[in-house]
């Protein structure tokens, strides 16, 4: 039940918040359109002009652009599998019964990965992987296992990224699970463990329909934030060597900033923004049907 | 035979769990113990584990490095983010939450869509507009941008809250006479204190960890502590020690309101759709 206002009333309580949105979301999203059908480099003013949809033509053929979004569905298609299993054991071993202080310390040690500033775990990656002073390096001396050189080989690199975001993300991808267990009915729960001996049997049979919501969400999640990925992957490796960890936010970073190429850029980020909307969409279908 | 099995399996969960904590907090551990090490120390091959601890790589990057200056920029910038997005964004909860209107649906979707636009979008625009408006390197032109996603966290989380206020409470208000705008103030905001806490500290610890705006919108004066970590990659001899103090720095603060808020991170991450 909601009450009927004014429009004064309503104005009054929505107006700034709307307002405030307006000019720094849409604004400057109208203003990368118009910026998109020029050709604007920054230094090259005087050849500015209006060039229609030239720019998307050739970000759309342009082999750096498409390689770009290969490697971020790449990471995506490695990275989210991995994240989603682990993640998977981790919360049915926190959903089991027992050992509280145990699991309590451990959902609060879950908490620090998804938390830390995303520049300094790129660095964090820097340090650790080093093929000389780097402590990974050492650890798998310990095991056998000759050192790495992890951030100058392109193909390296790219493993590293992915194992970078495994490690971020997956207590992420943990606790959403964990949550989504929790809404199991426990009678259900116990019914089957008396039916059953096999985890797995429960898993699927009993837990699985009711986790579907939040695999639906980690999917959809862990998608956009993959092509919003910029921070780690640039404050470990810049995008290289050569263009090995240059996914999509990396690129347009480099075109618009290092290149001062704006009206590519912006063609660029229009592109991977429609790429997004989709996506949102899609997600606000899955969960927020009901506004009353 | 059941309760051997039983022992065991729990010795086995037991050593699972410490392996899990052990993964999250190795990555920090080796951030401090690093930026306690002297360069030379810290460039042993293999690394050492044990040796002589040393602040001095705290003393270089806070006092000769502008660390220090950076990490006030960084706290101005997200304090003030956060006062706005709270000002801004508690009333339009309560409208979410206690008005009928025309759109609602599609005002809604819209403020939820901003948790997945990415930055790279809107910065380079906002940096030609900041440009002209003469708000590069400004506080200003980070704590504008920064309402793009503090905003929408604020609104999803005290929406949310003011829907489990009783309505009973405005109703008794609202025969007394009190205007809307009366009881949004005097009763519903303080009742929806933990909500406007919740999301406080979500909006610091996302507007203290951005970098790319940050990175591009002001490079000098308003600099922030991400921005000025990223300076530190450049050139050849990577000061590892001053690298990790200045990360350590960073990253404590955001630690710790994560862990005072680490029942709602999730929620905060997700805009909702995990409770």
């Amino acid at each position: 039940m909601t009450t009927k206002v004014s429009r004064k009333t309503l104005a009054a309580f929505l107006g700034p918040a709307v307002f405030a949105l307006a000019i720094v979301g849409i604004a400057p999203l109208l203003f990368a359109v118009w910026k998109s059908l020029h050709y604007f480099n920054l230094t090259k003013r005087a050849q500015e002009r209006f060039v229609g949809l030239e720019n998307y033509a050739t970000v759309l053929t342009d082999q750096a652009f498409w390689e770009a979004m290969g490697r971020t569905a790449l990471l995506f298609i490695i990275a989210v599998p991995v994240q989603i299993v682990l993640g998977l054991i981790i919360a049915l071993v926190l959903h089991r019964p027992g050992l509280t202080l145990f699991k309590t310390l451990t959902r609060l040690s879950l908490v620090l990965p998804m938390a830390t500033t995303y520049a300094v775990v790129g660095l964090l990656a820097q340090v650790m992987l080093n093929q000389k002073y780097g402590v990974i390096n050492q650890m798998l001396g310990w095991i056998g296992i000759e050192s790495i050189n992890f951030i100058g080989d392109p193909t390296n690199a790219f493993i590293a990224v992915i194992l970078w975001d495994i490690w971020q993300w997956t207590p992420f991808v943990a606790l959403i699970l964990l949550a989504g267990l929790s809404t199991v009915p426990p009678e259900i729960e116990e019914a089957a463990t008396l039916e059953t001996r096999s985890n797995w049997t429960v898993l699927r049979h009993v837990q699985l329909p009711f986790l579907i919501p939040s695999l639906v969400a980690v999917l959809i999640l862990r998608t956009a934030d993959t092509l919003k990925l910029f921070d780690m992957p640039f404050t470990m490796t810049r995008g290289g060597p050569g263009s090995a960890t240059e996914f999509i936010a990396v690129l347009i970073e480099r075109v618009g900033n290092r290149q001062f190429d704006i009206g590519m850029a912006a063609a660029q980020s229009i592109i991977m923004l429609a790429v997004t909307i989709v996506l949102a969409r899609l997600y606000i279908r899955f969960f927020y049907r009901e506004v009353r | 035979m059941a309760a051997p099995i039983q022992s065991r399996s729990l010795v086995g969960e037991a050593i699972l769990l410490v392996l899990i904590c052990a993964f999250c907090v190795f990555p920090f551990y080796w951030m401090v113990t690093t930026s306690l090490k002297t360069q030379v120390v810290a460039l042993e091959s293999p690394p050492v584990w044990w040796f002589t601890p040393t602040l001095a790589n705290y003393w270089e990057v806070l006092f000769e490095d502008k660390v220090g200056v950076s990490l006030i920029n960084s706290i101005i910038v997200a304090v003030c983010t956060t006062a706005l997005a709270i000002t801004l964004g508690t009333p339009a909860a309560y409208a979410l939450a206690r008005f009928e209107f025309r759109g609602k649906t599609d005002l809604w979707f819209w403020f939820i869509t901003n948790r997945f636009v990415s930055p790279v979008v809107l910065a380079f625009p906002v940096f030609l507009i900041s440009r002209e408006l003469g708000l590069r390197d400004t506080h200003l032109a980070l704590i504008l941008m920064y309402l793009t996603f503090s905003l929408p966290i604020v609104i999803w989380i005290c929406t949310d809250q003011f829907r489990s206020i009783p309505r009973e409470l405005d109703e008794a208000a609202m025969l007394e006479g009190a205007s809307q705008w009366r009881i949004f103030r005097s009763i519903c905001l303080p009742l929806a204190m933990p909500g406007v806490a919740v999301s406080s500290i979500l909006s610091f610890i996302f507007s203290w960890n951005e970098l790319l705006f940050a990175y591009i919108l002001a490079p000098k004066n308003a600099k922030t502590a991400p921005a000025m970590a990223v300076t530190f990659m450049e050139g050849y001899d990577v000061p590892y020690g001053k690298i990790m103090a200045t990360s350590t720095l960073i990253v404590i603060p955001v630690l710790i309101f994560a862990l005072l808020a680490s029942k709602h991170l999730v929620r905060g991450l997700t805009m909702g759709a995990v409770k």
